[in-house]
């Protein structure tokens, strides 16, 4: 007998159709004489959403992944960049999402749309090239706002105007390369849904500290996608709050999402696609992925609130402020997404583990699961400096090592056994259902 | 109570018959492409030296990369459990086991019983374990026996700079090429297996005293590179191949309670 009850969530069809939709809507955006523009997953969406409501995104990382996740197309997307010349160990979302140019296949169908133009922001080495070369292959415009300003913690107001001078470029940068009047209003609703949707995910997050987890890790890689894809839009903040206060009924029934949870665990860094049967395979043992600073900071806007606990940020409409200018807009908009988990440990990775640390002691967990990612320089900068704070502070940590985007790098067999032995550290024993299963 | 433990090698099948804590027999044949029927023979070879019928046996452990293959096992436990669970029984004061073998190099930190506190795996990679020393005695036309002594008869030290086992066999056949004596090259061979290694077991911490388990344990070259390495002196029981059956054979006792 199941230790707790479970049920699938009433939103996961909604959650499909929504993510099926942006690229759908990015695909046709032409036709209906829209624009459309491609950039990175952290790039500054709410500022070209200031253009008119139809203009359309594909953000790099997430069609990375969903390319990953077909192995097929991914092999030979993988492929048609290495026949370009491009090394192995560079991002693998990049290669998959410049193979998926180079062979005009679309994961969703046709051909590769092209950008009108390219809008990114940058922090990893990647991220800057990554868009120069679709720029330059496709031959469209590209702008690029630099935030390496240093972490949150040393803010100040020459660091945040670094980055609000850039945007304010790229508004008249973004009137002259698409001819458009750019319109502040629509800008100011892009920022006020972009708080809204990305507290709303970390209050999400919040909810899994429930015994049993509402949510597991694997669930939630199909849920944050949408913060992923357009954290700026209306539907992406409504569908969050939904979602939030289906979580919620979930704890407050008891409701798991895995049912004989017995042990807590969070992971780190992109899973690896093609494998996420890792996760499963966890759950013979009873064990539950509860998320990790991947799935809560990527793009969940967090805040330390008085008694030192992790919670989501307070919003400016929650803090009862009006935005009533652009520059105003733009100024939150900086301020908010450089508070963002992470990319603070891009200058310091005892930042990381602090926060790694936090959800160990907030979440209530057991163990931490480290993907050392050979294809996200990225995330898994400093990641094995983690591992050693993790150990030291007590916690026991595995490491398995994979590719979030190259399946050769995956070796399922090793990293199955390495899970065995992490268990057994732990003193988990299969469940006698998977056993005998 | 009767049991025996498995270990399952990516080269060699290890069995051990346990009789209250005594062992009563031991049997190693080369695992091949059937591992199943080679863990059956050598299991058949183990029973035949105690002196004991399969049947009478209580419980069956495995462990190893093809502990499921075995038939014949009732459970199975992991090389990380299996290796600290030998090591506990026949050097119960480590606290660190290194246990190298064919394929996968491993490094342990354990508490008094044996039990595991963090483990480190090395990655694909085989240039942290005894098939690489294997193809480089081949690329040096010398026995493995051999090879391990005659890095004994050096005491220069070569870095080699590869990180993979396909780059650092070029390096040998370059070293080959530039008349490097032999046993300068073995003792660079052993010394780039044992850095790896020792750079694996940090990441666990050393706490003394550490055993060294696994086939690569036999190798004389490596041992002293590893000695080297941590700068210390690694324990080694006799056996050394045997210590994961072994453990296993004692984790099948527990399980049996
Ligand atoms: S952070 Fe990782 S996924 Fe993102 S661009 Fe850099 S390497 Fe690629």
């Amino acid at each position: 007998m199941a230790e707790y009850e479970t049920e699938p969530l009433k939103c996961w069809q909604k959650a499909k159709e929504l993510r099926l939709k942006y690229y759908k809507d990015y695909q046709d955006a032409r036709d209906k004489g829209g624009l459309r523009w491609t950039g990175g997953a952290w790039s500054f969406d709410a500022i070209p959403a200031g253009l008119g409501h139809d203009v359309h995104n594909i953000t790099g990382e997430p069609y990375g992944a969903s390319l990953a996740f077909d192995k097929k197309l991914s092999m030979e997307c993988l492929e048609a960049a290495e026949a370009k010349g491009w090394a192995r160990d560079l991002c693998s979302y990049m290669r998959n999402y410049w193979g998926s140019m180079y062979l005009e296949k679309f994961a969703f169908g046709g051909e590769y749309p092209e950008p009108d133009f390219c809008f990114q922001d940058h922090i990893c080495c990647s991220h800057a090239k990554w868009y120069q070369h679709v720029a330059e292959y496709k031959k469209v415009p590209y702008f690029c706002i630099d935030v390496s300003v240093g972490p949150y913690k040393d803010l100040d107001e020459s660091r945040l105007m670094f980055v609000v001078n850039q945007m304010h470029e790229s508004i008249e940068w973004l009137e002259k390369v698409t001819g458009r009047k750019y319109q502040d209003e629509l800008l100011i609703e892009a920022v006020e849904n972009e708080t809204r949707s990305t507290s709303a995910w970390a209050e999400i997050c919040c909810l899994n500290m429930a015994k049993p987890a509402p949510l597991d890790e694997k669930s939630m890689y199909s849920l944050y996608v949408h913060g992923t894809l357009a954290k700026h839009s209306k539907e992406i903040a409504d569908f969050y709050e939904e979602l939030r206060d289906e979580v919620k009924y979930r704890v407050d029934n008891n409701i798991a999402a895995v049912p004989d949870e017995r042990c807590r665990l969070m992971s780190d860094t992109q899973p690896p696609w093609g494998f996420l049967k890792v996760f499963r395979y966890l759950e013979k043992f009873g064990a539950i992925s509860i998320g990790s600073l991947y799935t809560f900071g990527l793009i969940g806007i967090w805040e330390t609130k008085p008694d030192g606990t992790w919670g989501p940020r307070t919003t400016p409409m929650q803090k009862g402020e009006t935005i009533t200018s652009r520059d105003q807009a733009l100024r939150i908009l900086a301020d908010w997404n450089l508070s963002k988990p992470e990319w603070q440990h891009f200058y310091d990775p005892n930042l990381k583990t602090e926060m790694m640390l936090q959800i160990v002691r907030q979440w209530q967990l057991d163990g931490v699961m480290l993907h050392l990612n050979r294809g996200c320089e990225g995330l898994s900068c400093g990641i094995m400096e983690n591992r050693l704070g993790i150990a030291e502070a007590g916690v026991p940590v595995m490491t398995f090592e994979g590719n979030m985007g190259d399946e050769r790098e995956f070796d399922e067999k090793r990293v199955m056994t390495r899970i065995d032995s992490f268990m057994e550290t732990l003193g988990m024993e299969m469940l006698e259902s998977s056993v005998s299963s | 109570m009767l049991t025996a433990g498995i270990d399952m090698g990516s080269k060699f099948i290890k069995t051990l018959v346990l009789k209250d804590g005594m062992v009563l027999g031991k049997a190693i044949v080369p695992t091949g492409f059937e591992p199943s029927a080679s863990a059956s023979k050598c299991l058949e070879q183990a029973a035949s030296e105690a002196e004991v019928d399969i049947s009478s046996i209580d419980h069956i452990t495995s462990t190893g990369a093809g502990r499921k293959a075995a038939s014949e096992a009732n459970t199975d436990i992991t090389d990380v459990g299996a290796a600290a669970k030998g090591v506990a029984e026949l050097i119960p004061e480590a606290r660190t086991v290194i246990d190298v073998g064919a394929e996968d190099g491993r490094g342990i930190k354990t508490e008094a019983d044996g039990k595991v506190v963090d483990f480190a795996v090395n990655e694909k990679c085989a240039a942290g374990a005894g098939a690489f020393a294997e193809a480089m005695s081949r690329a040096l036309e010398v026995t493995l026996e051999e090879f391990g002594n005659l890095s004994l008869k050096s005491d220069k030290t070569i870095p080699m700079n590869a990180q993979c086992a396909v780059f650092a066999e070029s390096e040998v056949v370059s070293l080959v090429h530039a008349k490097t004596p032999k046993e300068d090259i073995a003792r660079a061979v052993h010394d780039a297996i044992a850095s790896r290694v020792v750079s694996m077991v940090r990441r666990v911490g050393i706490n003394e005293s550490v055993a060294l388990v696994g086939g690569l344990s036999h190798n004389p070259g490596f041992v002293d590179a590893i000695n080297r390495g941590l700068e210390t002196q690694v324990v080694i029981p006799d056996n050394p191949e045997f210590v994961g059956a072994l453990g296993a054979a004692i984790v099948a006792g527990e399980r049996n309670k």
